[in-house]
């Protein structure tokens, strides 16, 4: 699904686009509002950003009665994580842990 | 999307080989960086590392102390082995993972990148919340 692909690449290439998402990611599902109040960016400018994460499956949106709420769908940039990169990810992380332990250990 | 892969994660540490070795063997020690586990520097030994997401099966291949330790590692269908290598340096420790011989399998690696990114925020939360 090379579109697909495309689509996921072009939408997270966008600094902005991508800390919405990550802040998604980081503190769970938030309201327009809210994630306006901590972008440098205007509200309707934060919901074409949230448009096109939902075009490219990035985010989910709920609606509460005048509220929309969006969520991260992580589920979504499993096509870009192969095992490799993604175990690499996971070893430099225990490393850094490890590396942590080892300050902390006596001689 | 099948065959063998291997993951290499180097680095150099600050630290004698002895003193990782024990980081690296000694399950309180293990689970400090890695999983909870019931390991035991012994070939053969078989042994688990537990996570909140579940759990690896594995079992000790080599042990050559301050050297060289390698088990294999059996996760959601993925079969590979882990090997250690410390290498004295004059400042430290090169200290080398490689885990390869594993098959490539979709529905793993969706399950795996999910878990992949909950580590990753993990991650990174613990970092943001030092800099604070």
């Amino acid at each position: 699904m090379p579109n697909a692909h495309d689509m996921l690449f072009r939408t997270l290439a966008d600094p902005t686009r991508r800390a919405i998402f990550e802040r998604l990611c980081r503190e769970g599902e938030q309201t327009v509002g809210a994630l306006t109040a901590r972008a440098k960016i205007s509200q309707p400018a934060v919901s074409k950003h949230l448009r096109m994460l939902k075009q490219a499956k990035l985010v989910r949106d709920r609606h509460e009665g005048r509220q929309t709420h969006y969520s991260a769908q992580l589920g979504a940039l499993a096509p870009l994580l192969d095992w490799t990169g993604r175990m690499t990810g996971f070893w430099q992380s225990r490393f850094d842990d490890l590396e942590d332990l080892l300050k902390r250990m006596d001689q | 999307m099948t065959g063998t892969r291997a993951v290499v994660v180097e680095r150099e540490m600050p630290f004698p080989p002895e003193k990782i070795w024990r980081a690296l063997t000694q399950p309180h020690l293990i689970a400090e960086w890695l999983m909870k586990n019931d390991f035991a520097p012994a070939v053969d030994h078989r042994f688990k590392l537990t996570g909140d997401w579940g759990s690896v099966d594995c079992r000790v291949v080599t042990v050559e102390p301050n050297r060289m330790l390698s088990y294999t590692w059996n996760a959601m269908g993925l079969e590979s082995v882990v090997t250690w290598t410390l290498t004295p340096t004059g400042a430290g420790t090169h200290l080398r993972m490689e885990q390869e011989g594993f098959r490539k399998d979709q529905a793993q690696a969706f399950h795996g990148a999910m878990f992949g990114w909950q580590k990753f925020f993990t991650s990174l939360e613990q970092v943001l919340g030092r800099t604070e």
